[in-house]
């Protein structure tokens, strides 16, 4: 078990293609980070880079207090699951799992227990001496939990292991990772494009754009203190609405929603609204005309448009609600203000300053 | 589930018939026409033919001069597809690794392959030149008297070279696109798992491979049998007496230098049983042992 720490690691691949941008952070011992970001965003060369498979062309990576910029994968004592399992086809689950094993001089014995225990904590004791091909999609990727788990390295690396998975079985495969990882306690990155899995695996999460990253962060802070219209509109389903506004004379106005804020900002804004944060209300400020009633079971969304900006509002079951107009109010305390042109956020957090007692309230 | 037919019966056969004749006329014909003379003791003139039952066989089997032979086919055999298959491993695991001007590096290498044996035998005889060969001059400076068609063992290193040489590209191609085809994610996690380069080549690449390899080690036993033909034809022609042979080139010279016709077809009956055994192993083989998804 080790902290992790990047450095100003960088990526440029031989063609000029700058895959990373300078990224810097540190991850704390035990604790299960994941990199998300949606494809080509770098998330996976960084993993790849912390791994070994992949050189880094600037920076210092140190695991525990040793740089490793240098080491073979070998060295590194880490461990990784793969997307496709990478399973060895020939080996039976038993050798695949001993395989890391026993190319470290580990005493036979000893690999026997640790494998056997591996294959309890796993359910796989009964399978043991299959091979891979004779396994399902689960199973196999319980193989290569297993052969993670043996080691007992300083860290696991998951190169998106669940997006070969169907969706039930990703579910349930997701728990019992995590489940797994507070147990042994180890440090864990994780990649993924899923942003469910990132906001319910990660103790804290990094969202990555075009090789940079955009925000760091506990699932909680990312969701609700979005840095970037990026991030507020990668993570979140549905995503935040992200309208049109304006700042003037400490007013921001979109349609006819008018709330005073003590700011000199002026100008075009853009405004971030969670769809949960959108209450039907018959004295609401907001018109909306809804277009479409999506049917979810436990809530249902509705999709329409405000002043000509489309809009998605969360309802819960039990509100009733036909096509049509409608009025809407918000809930304040929980709007996000971004620069209308970077995307980069303005209000610096909740600094709305609004009065304490007026924080609760409608408008 | 419907299948789909023809109309009449009648098409499917006859659009089989090219296929069918084909074989029927350039391989079962003569096979057939094999086993026939096999049985017969032919006159030297074609003026007739006389039926002698197994006799061709049995003289087969106490000729020393045809156990020679088959003794030096094995040996031959043996040695050019052991090493055409290792040099080709080696060189397509390092050309594997190449990564700047790896085309035109496979490329070179596939050459060869485009060169026709009775061509590559000539080349032999160029570089294996009594008194000019580059190749023996070379041998000449660690003293060794090369001696090709003179030296018995000579000439047989001249064959299994040159029939090495001309067999190396295409096992060189399959290895290569078998080494390609191992998930690369497999080789990362074998790179996490081991940090011994052999040990991951020994442990992972090559089981992988073994289903190009097993498939390659039929062709080239096929290869080394019959169609190094052209090569032995080449660097031995005129003076086949005490030079060696492998068994096709011994059918050839009995039958058609020797006029044995009776002999040569009861010889090349015995090679024609020896491709069905290998046929039939490597079915049973591929069916069984060498599987993987």
């Amino acid at each position: 078990m080790a902290q992790v720490t990047l450095d100003s690691v960088r990526k440029i691949y031989p063609n000029g293609v700058e895959a990373v941008t300078p990224a810097s952070f540190q991850i704390k011992d035990g604790e299960f980070v994941v990199l998300v970001g949606p494809s080509g965003c770098g998330k996976s060369t960084l993993l790849r880079m912390i791994a070994g498979l992949e050189d880094i062309t600037e920076g210092a990576l140190s695991i525990g207090d040793n740089v490793v910029n240098t080491l073979d994968p070998a060295d590194r004592d880490i461990a990784m699951v793969f997307q496709n399992y990478a399973l060895y086809p020939h080996m039976t689950v038993r050798k695949n799992i001993a395989y890391g094993l026993k190319n470290r001089k580990t005493p036979k014995d000893v690999i026997a227990q640790k494998v056997d225990e591996a294959a309890k904590m796993l359910n796989l004791t009964e399978y043991l001496d299959r091979k891979p091909a004779q396994l399902s999609g689960g199973q196999r990727q319980r193989v290569a939990m297993g052969r993670a788990i043996v080691r007992d390295p300083a860290l696991f690396l998951f190169d998106e292991p669940l997006s070969n998975l169907d969706a039930k079985l990703r579910n349930q495969m997701r728990i019992e990772i995590k489940a797994l990882q507070r147990r042994l306690g180890v440090t864990s990155i994780y990649v993924t494009h899923d942003q469910v899995e990132a906001m319910t695996m990660a103790d804290r999460i990094i969202v990555l754009n075009g090789g940079r990253i955009e925000q760091i962060g506990t699932p909680s802070d990312i969701y609700h203190n979005p840095a970037s219209t990026f991030v507020a509109s990668f993570m979140g389903a549905p995503p935040m609405n992200l309208v049109a506004a304006e700042m003037q004379d400490g007013i921001l106005s979109f349609a006819g929603l008018e709330l005073p804020l003590a700011s000199s900002m002026r100008g075009p804004v853009t405004l971030g609204l969670r769809p949960e944060d959108l209450i039907i209300d018959s004295h609401g400020p907001l018109a909306m005309e809804v277009e479409l009633i999506e049917e979810l079971g436990a809530h249902r969304l509705l999709h329409g448009q405000v002043n000509g900006q489309r809009l998605t509002v969360h309802l819960a079951k039990e509100e009733q609600v036909a096509l049509g107009p409608l009025h809407l109010s918000c809930r304040v305390q929980n709007l996000c203000l971004f620069h209308p042109e970077t995307g980069a956020r303005m209000d610096g957090g909740f600094a709305f300053n609004l009065a304490q007692d007026r924080m609760e309230e409608r408008v | 589930m419907k299948r789909a037919g023809f109309a009449s019966r009648w098409l499917p056969i006859l659009l089989l018939v090219p296929q069918l004749s084909i074989i029927l006329v350039f391989f079962y014909w003569p096979a057939a026409y094999a086993v026939k003379s096999s049985f017969y003791l032919q006159d030297p003139f074609g003026f007739g033919q006389t039926f002698v039952g197994l006799e061709n066989y049995s003289s087969l089997a106490d000729s020393a001069e045809y156990l020679r032979v088959t003794n030096f086919t094995v040996v031959f055999t043996v040695l050019v597809t052991f090493f055409s298959l290792a040099l080709a491993l080696l060189l397509a695991v390092k050309a594997d690794k190449v990564i700047r001007g790896a085309k035109s590096y496979r490329t070179l290498l596939m050459w060869v392959y485009a060169v026709a044996p009775p061509v590559a035998g000539y080349m032999g005889l160029i570089l294996f030149n009594q008194r000019w060969g580059p190749l023996t001059e070379l041998f000449g400076m660690f003293g060794w008297e090369f001696n090709l068609r003179a030296d018995y063992f000579d000439t047989a290193f001249a064959m299994v070279v040159v029939s090495v040489w001309k067999q190396v590209p295409v096992n060189f191609i399959f290895f290569l696109s078998g080494l390609q085809s191992i998930p690369k994610s497999v080789r990362e996690a074998a790179l996490i798992d081991n940090r011994s380069a052999s040990g991951r080549f020994w442990d992972v690449t090559f089981p992988l491979l073994a289903p190009t390899g097993f498939f390659l080690l039929i062709i080239n036993i096929t290869y080394a049998l019959f169609d190094t033909f052209g090569v032995i034809d080449t660097l031995v022609k005129g003076e086949p007496a005490n030079n060696p042979m492998t068994l096709v080139y011994k059918v050839y010279i009995d039958g058609f230098r020797g006029n044995d016709l009776g002999g040569s077809s009861a010889q090349s009956v015995v090679l024609m049983l020896l491709v069905l055994a290998l046929t039939v192993f490597q079915f049973r083989m591929v069916e069984k042992r060498i599987h993987y998804t």
